[in-house]
């Protein structure tokens, strides 16, 4: 999909300001590659793709911003020409995804736990609130600590708070020397090695364990990766890139079929738990995928002892909550927070929770 | 409890209420008088003073909740404070209020080398974190200039910065979890130790948040390994143009440093001669340039940025061969503020933040205003980040002369936000910047701003009057939002419960 060059941001708030006189839900969609996410709801749709385009680039302040409709694809190829590259490597899915659901859905790729997640690189937004102002927050600089940091605050929230709009956001050089490493051993152990070694002050960007093989991605100047290959044990990998880009994608093996996809958010060293499970780990350790079907209050169980939250992913019933269980007073200051962006309640009502 | 029976609109006086803290605070933590209450009539700003009705010094979350409690039932205004390294008076005591000290929690309860995480109490100081991972290869990543003695507390509610914030981010990109207290004495927990959480990212809201929203019992953060070798490249440059495009061509090669610093010619001069590091007095602009990595990586890079500045017009360069040579280069440059503080008898530290591409334009400007005032600048900026410092040299003891410096300061502020950055990089709004809010942002968006706070602290007793200016049309959109249902007696029924 190549996105369109165009400024829709009068017709959206004027979609929002009849939305919210007539009190109708609407439902937010972009490139609509992240419609398996969340829970299912109904809405009237409204279409940011058309709000699409490169608002500007500037390769030497490392800053882009764009309109939230715009394909990551487009960005992605006006950043290769410089050299550049998102660093949080965020899923493409068929050249579908959209920079604003990237951020509302706030996924990253394997770099995530070395390079930041899309809410660490995102500067500053515009963003349409309940009601009907086009709102700026945060900037086009690095730094920027005036007001609450609304912009970083949309990451997850599913677009639950307001019309993402447009987006600013910090770029990266790409790395100039790629390798991975492949080594046979057990998902316990790779954890310990995973923890292990990203402890050193070595160039790794990328950690994942499946089929009972380790994978370590090496990235940065040409002298880093290599003198890190001749210390660290295991097989370089010819196509690597092949393999991290699958990964990022959920085009691996792994991920086929329809038996549900639970996705840990947890400490990176956490103990390996349900080892007869079937497992994908990435992220170091931190970020672990598991398939099946299971009973939510167990994994969330887990989930917690392990320092984290589970979520399912992909699959099974989405009228159900999906997303880790709030306690309830985080539940009222997010239904206090939905109130104060969306008074009327009309911005993708039950995405995020079913109470919400 | 609903939350109006939570409330008495009978304040008890003074002496009353330090009865009742003494009822769970021991009583020399509990300060009333004038003369012990001194030292906290400030923070880093000391231009912005004022006396709190009490000081508090509690040492468990539980006495801490007790406080808020008190204070919420009363409607007291609560001003947290760590260090009170603070350069925005956004720790400054509210005269009517009670001034919540947290520099007794002061313990690193756990380091974990694997995860590479710490957990610590709010009242640790950065560097502190940093020393104590050391011993397993480990940093904390965030190191603002007042490293010595800031608290992580403080880093959390300033998002805080430092010279290393280009490559390894602010305190936003480091933090994993936080225990913080919430108006109403309810304690709470927000992140995880996962790399992100369900739900809307409230870290993302509590971090730079100036205590506005709550007060942080503690603070669990990421560490980094150290870095195997670090080396500083100075070089002198005759103009801050070509200094300036050299940092360009330094981003468009694919480095990024890990720190990037630069200095203009009345910052060399006082730097130079306060810490003897060797500096070229007779430049208009000085880049230091810091790589880290591995040892093949930095020497790799260390002779293309050597190269890349000679090319740009460096008219000199020097390389450190040593850490006592790396650390002397950097002594200058972070001892700028108080070198700058010997050739005049104040100064005044502005924060604002540009576009890299606009620091000419910015710093001519500013040398036209500096004219106008009669004011001498000497700037240091943070030149990978475009955050940039000026310095304004002024004699308090002049008559007019702060208020000259203020007006000039606030007129940098709005400089900087017409070119297209904005009035506050690391230091905070607080007091200090509160009038530049109006700059940087309209009313509609002032307005969400509150409606967040409101979220957070309905009856607006969480350090008032700082960070968000006040709005004429604000108490009636409150009214209205209290109205609205906005807080349900359910809703109220149910957190009160909670706590």
């Amino acid at each position: 999909m190549r996105g369109i060059d165009k400024d829709i941001s009068h017709e959206l708030i004027e979609r929002v300001k009849q939305a919210s006189t007539d009190g109708i839900a609407l439902k937010i969609v972009g490139g609509g590659s992240k419609d398996f996410m969340g829970r299912q709801t109904e809405g009237e749709p409204v279409n940011l793709a058309e709000h699409s385009g490169i608002v500007s680039y500037e390769p030497i302040e490392l800053v882009l911003t764009a309109r939230a409709g715009t394909p990551l694809v487009d960005i992605n190829s006006a950043l290769a020409e410089h050299n550049q590259r998102l660093a949080f490597e965020p899923p493409l899915f068929d050249g579908q995804a959209t920079l604003g659901g990237t951020l509302a859905c706030h996924l990253s790729g394997p770099g995530r736990p070395w390079n930041g997640s899309i809410r660490d690189h995102v500067l500053g937004i515009r963003l349409i609130n309940g009601r009907a102002e086009e709102l700026r927050f945060g900037g086009q600089v690095m730094k920027n600590v005036a007001g609450y940091d609304v912009s970083r605050m949309q990451a997850g929230a599913m677009g639950t708070l307001g019309i993402i709009s447009e987006i600013s956001l910090k770029i990266m050089p790409q790395p100039v020397a790629t390798i991975t490493l492949k080594r046979e051993m057990s998902a316990a152990h790779a954890i310990e090695e995973m923890n292990r070694l990203a402890g050193q002050s070595k160039p790794l960007t990328a950690a994942c364990w499946f089929d009972n093989y380790l994978y370590l991605r090496l990235e940065g100047s040409r002298s880093a990766v290599d003198s890190t290959v001749s210390h660290w044990q295991g097989t370089t990998l010819e196509d690597d890139n092949n393999l991290w880009a699958q990964l990022r994608e959920h085009q691996l093996d792994y991920f086929s079929g329809d038996a549900p996809l639970w996705r840990f958010s947890v400490n990176s060293n956490a103990q390996h738990f349900l080892p007869e499970e079937d497992w994908l780990l990435d992220w170091g350790g931190s970020q672990r995928w598991l398939r099946g079907d299971f009973v939510v209050d167990e994994l969330q169980a887990l989930a917690e002892r392990a320092g984290g939250q589970v979520s399912r992913y992909r699959g099974g019933d989405r009228l159900q909550d999906v997303f880790h269980t709030q306690p309830p007073a985080l539940r009222q200051l997010h239904q206090r927070l939905k109130h104060a962006f969306d008074p009327s309640g009309i911005f993708n009502p039950g995405r995020l929770y079913s109470w919400m | 409890m609903s939350q109006s029976e939570r409330l008495d609109k009978t304040r008890p006086d003074k002496a009353t209420l330090v009865q009742m803290f003494h009822a769970f605070i021991e009583p020399e933590y509990v300060i009333s008088d004038e003369e012990t209450q001194r030292p906290f009539e400030c923070d880093g700003l000391s231009v912005y003073c004022d006396m709190p009705l009490i000081v508090v010094l509690p040492d468990t979350v539980e006495q801490v909740q007790e406080v808020m409690r008190l204070c919420y039932r009363y409607q007291i205004p609560v001003v947290a404070r760590g260090a009170g390294t603070g350069l925005c008076a956004g720790a400054m005591p509210n005269p009517d209020g009670v001034l919540l000290v947290l520099s007794r929690f002061k313990h690193i309860l756990a380091i974990d080398p694997l995860a590479r995480s710490a957990r610590l109490q709010p009242g640790v100081r950065n560097l502190a974190i940093s020393e104590a991972a050391s011993v397993y290869g480990l940093y904390y990543g965030p190191d603002p200039s007042s490293q010595i003695a800031c608290t992580i507390g403080g880093n959390v509610a300033e998002n805080s910065g430092g010279v290393h914030c280009l490559k390894y981010g602010l305190t936003t990109h480091n933090l994993l979890k936080v225990e913080m207290v919430t108006v109403e004495g309810d304690l709470i927990s927000i992140g995880s130790e996962g790399l992100d959480s369900n739900g809307i990212d409230l870290m993302a809201l509590i971090t730079g948040s100036e205590g506005l929203l709550g007060v942080v019992t503690e603070v669990t953060v990421k560490l980094l390994p150290s870095p195997e070798k670090a080396q500083v490249i100075m070089a002198a440059f005759d103009n801050v143009q070509t200094a300036g495009d050299a940092v360009g061509g330094v981003i468009a090669k694919g480095i990024i440093p890990a720190g990037l610093e630069m200095m203009d010619s009345p910052a060399i001069i006082a730097a130079e001669a306060f810490a003897h590091a060797g500096y070229p007095i007779d430049a208009k602009a000085l880049l230091l340039c810091e790589l880290d990595g591995s040892a093949a990586e930095v020497q790799e890079q260390i002779a293309q940025v050597e190269q890349l500045f000679t090319q740009f017009g460096a008219t000199s360069t020097r390389i450190s061969q040593s850490e006592a040579e790396r650390a002397l280069l950097w002594k200058g440059r972070k001892s700028a503020f108080p070198a700058v503080g010997r050739i005049s008898p104040d100064y005044y530290c502005m924060d604002g933040t540009i576009p890299r591409s606009k620091l000419a334009y910015v710093l001519t400007e500013m040398q036209k205003m500096s004219e106008h005032y009669g004011l001498q600048v000497a700037n240091v900026f943070h030149a990978g980040d475009g955050n940039l410092h000026p310095l304004i040299l002024f004699d308090a003891n002049v008559p007019g002369d702060f208020e000259k410096t203020e007006e000039f300061g606030g007129r940098i502020l709005e400089l900087c936000v017409e070119v297209g950055g904005c009035i506050t990089g690391e230091h905070g709004v607080g007091i200090e910047k509160i009038r530049q809010m109006h700059v940087q942002f309209n009313e509609q968006e002032l307005r969400q701003f509150h409606a967040i706070k409101h979220a957070f602290d309905p009856i607006g007793t969480l350090n008032p009057g700082k960070g968000i200016p006040i709005l004429r049309r604000c108490q009636e959109y409150r009214s209205l939002d209290m109205g609205n249902g906005h807080i349900s007696k359910n809703e109220s029924v149910q957190y009160g419960e909670q706590a």
